[in-house]
């Protein structure tokens, strides 16, 4: 069985400009999102706080569950429907550390039951306290840190085929973020220098594959971080994680796709780049649809029947695989044309 | 189609076809013998790894099969709680500052040297103030001689009044810190092994945390109130100068404080304060105690807790309660009064009671920390995460769920859509997530939800791999070669490309691995093992089936 017939040709490279539009558009609608909402949302494994789930026997109304927690003090707490409606479960999230004790969870069951009528079992309980949510904060932005540099380093040896580049690349973005770190600059701070630092050399050594792949990672995150603020979820661990896992995910495609491009330019010479590109495309199009789709398949199969716990985070790879799929044959490949259109050289 | 062609082939034939292709048939028998011998040690590789696999498993399916642990889970799934604690190591200072004040004011006082003040000032620091040459000198002498320890900050003397201020020297202080946040980790494990959990997680996190994980414990609340309890057990005499509520609203003695006695009536559910206006200093701590359990009053048929001290302790005991008969002792735990009995005689033997509306097991939680002993400073909660049973096993069920739907779709999906190829690529599949238990199992690595969300991720990704060869397979026979040619060229080709596409996903893995906390370390765990076990399960196993068809079934025509 075949998906996509051989011999397909679609002129990716053509189409090049609507698919700028879609992207610098979503991009735009991220920013937007994040600048309306102040910032991504963080949740209490950075800002601190306490989460409490609750799980009814019966249906009860968001607001009663409100009245019954003012009457414990917590009238500042959100509460949220979490997972499946039919499984009466709510997610009551305060912004301050609640040192939770016999007493407390006592009275909270009692003060629930007086306000809803219903028995609340009380399922999870997580509190952060600011000076734990730093911690985490640090090694969630060292964890970034580390994999975009690894990855730098990877990709642009990769790519280029130029290990002692990479070095010097290497060399180069460890020595501004140590020269940066001297001024005790925050560390997300450090992470935009660094990634600005990574396409400066990649810009300045013509690393153009590196650079293309690296535009087209950026462009993910952004899209994925802009979701998120969009549906209003909030950033945990978990998300990290699986913005790390979709970097190192999307790579794959763009790794393929790059090494036939490179294949094709020997084989015709003569072709002009756009074709050779489009051609690289459509050869390994089905195989990139093929891989993205049965890992799509698995992630939707985890969104849907994974339960709310984690909902958030397959949403993020579903998000983030699909954008991913999506930048390495609409962003990546006409990034690299652009480049080479521009410099007039083929390599 | 299926069309894998069974063909017995002779040599004559296979000679036939090898000339057919160009090849000579010499080299063809060569390459055969080549194939073979490699064929053979990544064979007796995969159905090594698969034995050991399957071996570290049976535990978990069927326990007691033979003595290895189950896989371990996170206390996201199987319920559970995980705190972090601070040690205030700080108020350790404090007190050895405050204890060296009063050893300072005792020694003074029984050479007969009068001052006009000793405090403890800023926390940690003590000021003294001294009138007269003589006092002066004395006190000179006593602190050379037995406070050695002790740095001096500032000395200023105004013609007969010495004002000198003191604490301890950096190192000192560090010390003492270090040893509270030990002796803190050594007592919450001592209570807790004593509470009596499975496979606790008690260890030290940086200089002053401590890391506590307790898989399986149901009644959370109770688990925190033994861990965080200071337990400091003192005895103090009443100050029955002034009633307790006079001293209320008129003010406390100097030397004196009030403390309360919390109760909560067991019938109506009130809870009562009732304050003892009581003199500071103890007279005798829990340091001294060598035992505590739980007894039943045989007259009132309630719990109460019995103590037992060392021989200096017993004789402490036997002075305080000979000096101050008729008089009452409160029994204060944590600055609460537990009981205020009158001195009816003298005690020796160093046995007490501790009496107070206990429920059973209150009274096991208090003789718990008492023989675990107290903490040198109290501990201050940083983190808390509770997962209740019921959740862990919600999760779970959801969890497998979702990776049995995903899983059965990706199966489906190989064998529609490359036929026989694909149904190869679900064995080398479902060895993988064999492989990705059993490594869990040997290595006992956690496994959490996210873990078995890096399962059901691994799964759509190990696929890739074989997507991979299988779209390289099909554009070399599209290219006209034969299936044993283009399987050759397939794998070869693809082989770069496979191991490098997922090193970027590996480096994610590791780097997560290296700076993720529980559930996310754990789905970097299973994310790099899936990742290593599907190039494996992909490039070896799967290939081993193929070499299989060609070299001993002599199929003709793939079926792809």
């Amino acid at each position: 069985m075949e998906l996509i017939k051989r011999g397909i040709n679609i002129d990716f490279i053509g189409k090049r400009y609507i698919a700028f539009a879609i992207s610098g558009l979503l991009i735009i609608i991220s920013i937007l999102s994040l600048i309306v909402r102040g910032g991504p949302q963080y949740g209490i494994d950075f800002a601190g706080g306490t989460l409490i789930q609750l799980k009814f026997k019966t249906p009860v109304e968001i607001g009663k569950i409100k009245t019954g927690l003012s009457a414990m003090n917590l009238s500042n707490s959100s509460v949220q429907i979490f997972g499946d409606e039919e499984e009466n479960e709510f997610l009551v999230r305060t912004n301050a550390p609640v040192t939770t004790n016999k007493e407390f969870s006592q009275s909270l069951e009692e003060a629930l039951i007086t306000a809803t009528g219903n028995g609340a079992e009380i399922r999870r309980i997580e509190m952060v306290g600011p000076q734990v949510g730093k911690d985490l904060q640090g090694k969630a932005l060292f964890a970034i840190f580390y994999s975009l540099l690894f990855i730098a380093i990877y990709i642009s040896g990769r790519f280029e085929f130029k290990w002692m580049l990479s070095g010097l690349t290497a060399a180069v973005l460890m020595g501004s973020v140590y020269f940066l770190s001297l001024f005790k600059i925050n560390l997300a701070v450090l992470i935009a220098a660094a990634l600005l630092v990574t396409f400066a050399i990649f810009w300045q050594l013509n690393l153009k594959y590196a650079m293309a792949a690296i535009v087209a990672l950026a462009h993910d995150v952004m899209i994925t971080v802009g979701m998120f603020s969009i549906f209003d979820k909030e950033f945990s661990l978990p998300i990290v994680a699986a913005i790390l896992t979709i970097i190192g995910y999307s790579l794959n495609d763009t790794i393929i796709i790059f090494d036939r491009i490179r294949e094709n330019l020997k084989k015709h010479t003569k072709s002009p780049l756009a074709f050779v590109i489009n051609r690289s495309v459509n050869e390994t199009l089905s195989r990139t649809i093929l891989t993205s789709g049965t890992t799509l398949l698995v992630v939707i199969a985890l969104f849907i029947l994974g339960g709310g716990i984690i909902h958030d985070f397959a949403f993020a790879l579903l998000v983030g695989i699909t954008v991913g799929t999506y930048s390495t044959v609409y962003v990546a490949s006409p990034i690299l044309n652009a480049w080479q259109g521009k410099t007039k050289k083929r390599r | 189609m299926f069309s894998i062609t069974l063909c017995p082939s002779t040599p004559l034939t296979r000679r036939v076809q090898g000339a057919r292709s160009g090849h000579k048939p010499a080299e063809v028998l060569n390459e055969r013998n080549r194939s073979l011998k490699l064929f053979s040690w990544k064979l007796i590789l995969s159905v090594a790894v698969i034995i050991a696999a399957t071996i570290y498993i049976l535990p978990t399916i069927n326990p007691g099969i033979w003595p290895h642990k189950k896989i371990n889970l996170g206390l996201d799934l199987q319920g559970g709680m995980h705190l972090v604690l601070e040690v205030e190591t700080e108020k350790a200072v404090e007190s050895t500052i405050e204890r060296i004040s009063n050893d300072l004011k005792g020694i003074l006082r029984t050479k007969h040297i009068s001052f006009a003040a000793i405090e403890r000032t800023e926390e940690t620091k003590i000021s003294v103030a001294l009138q007269g040459q003589e006092n002066i000198d004395g006190f000179e002498k006593i602190l050379d001689k037995e406070f050695r320890e002790l740095r001096i900050l500032s000395r200023t003397r105004d013609n007969d009044l010495l004002k000198i201020s003191m604490d301890l020297p950096d190192e000192a202080t560090d010390s003492i810190k270090k040893l509270a946040a030990a002796q803190a980790l050594e007592t919450i494990r001592n209570r807790i092994d004593q509470f009596g959990v499975s496979e606790p997680d008690i260890r030290m996190q940086g200089e002053n945390r401590i890391l506590i994980q307790l898989p399986g414990v149901t009644d959370t609340q109770r688990a925190k109130e033994l861990i965080g309890k200071t337990a400091l057990l003192e005895f103090k005499l009443l100050d029955e100068s002034r009633e307790p509520e006079l001293a209320l609203s008129e003010g406390v003695p100097p030397g004196s404080e009030i403390l309360y006695e919390i109760r909560e009536d067991a019938q109506t559910k009130r809870v009562v304060k009732r304050p003892y206006l009581v003199k500071k200093g103890a007279l005798l701590t829990g340091s001294y105690l060598t035992d505590a359990s739980v007894q039943i009053d045989s007259q009132y048929n309630e719990p109460y807790v019995s103590i037992d001290f060392d021989k200096k302790g017993a004789r402490i005991f036997e002075n305080i309660t000979e000096e101050n008969v008729k008089k009452r002792l409160a029994i204060v735990l944590d600055n609460k009064v537990y009981s205020a009995p009158v001195i009816q005689e003298k005690i020796s033997g160093g046995h007490a009671r501790i009496t107070g509306s206990f429920t059973t097991e209150d009274a096991r939680d208090l003789a718990i920390i008492l023989r675990a002993g107290a903490l040198p400073a109290p501990v201050k909660m940083l983190e808390e995460r509770t997962v209740g049973p019921s959740l862990g096993t919600d999760s779970i069920n959801k969890g497998l769920l979702s990776m049995w739907v995903g899983g059965l779709l990706v199966l489906l999906f190989m064998a529609f859509y490359y036929k026989w190829s694909g149904v190869v690529a679900d064995i080398a599949l479902m060895f993988n997530i064999v492989i990705i238990a059993g490594t869990l199992a040997a290595f006992q690595a956690t496994l959490t939800l996210p873990g078995i969300a890096g399962i059901i991720l691994t799964i759509g990704m190990a696929v890739d791999a074989n997507v991979l060869v299988f779209e390289r397979i099909r554009e070399e026979m599209f290219l006209g070669k034969t299936p044993r040619a283009a399987i050759d060229a397939g794998y070869e080709r693809a082989t770069l490309t496979i191991l490098d596409s997922n090193i970027t996903t590996l480096i994610a893995g590791l780097v997560l691995f290296q700076f993720g906390t529980g559930p996310v370390k754990g789905f970097a765990v299973t994310l790099s093992i899936g990742i290593i076990s599907s190039v494996f399960t992909v490039l070896v196993m799967s290939r081993i089936i193929f070499d299989y068809f060609l070299y001993y079934r002599k199929i003709k025509k793939l079926s792809l």
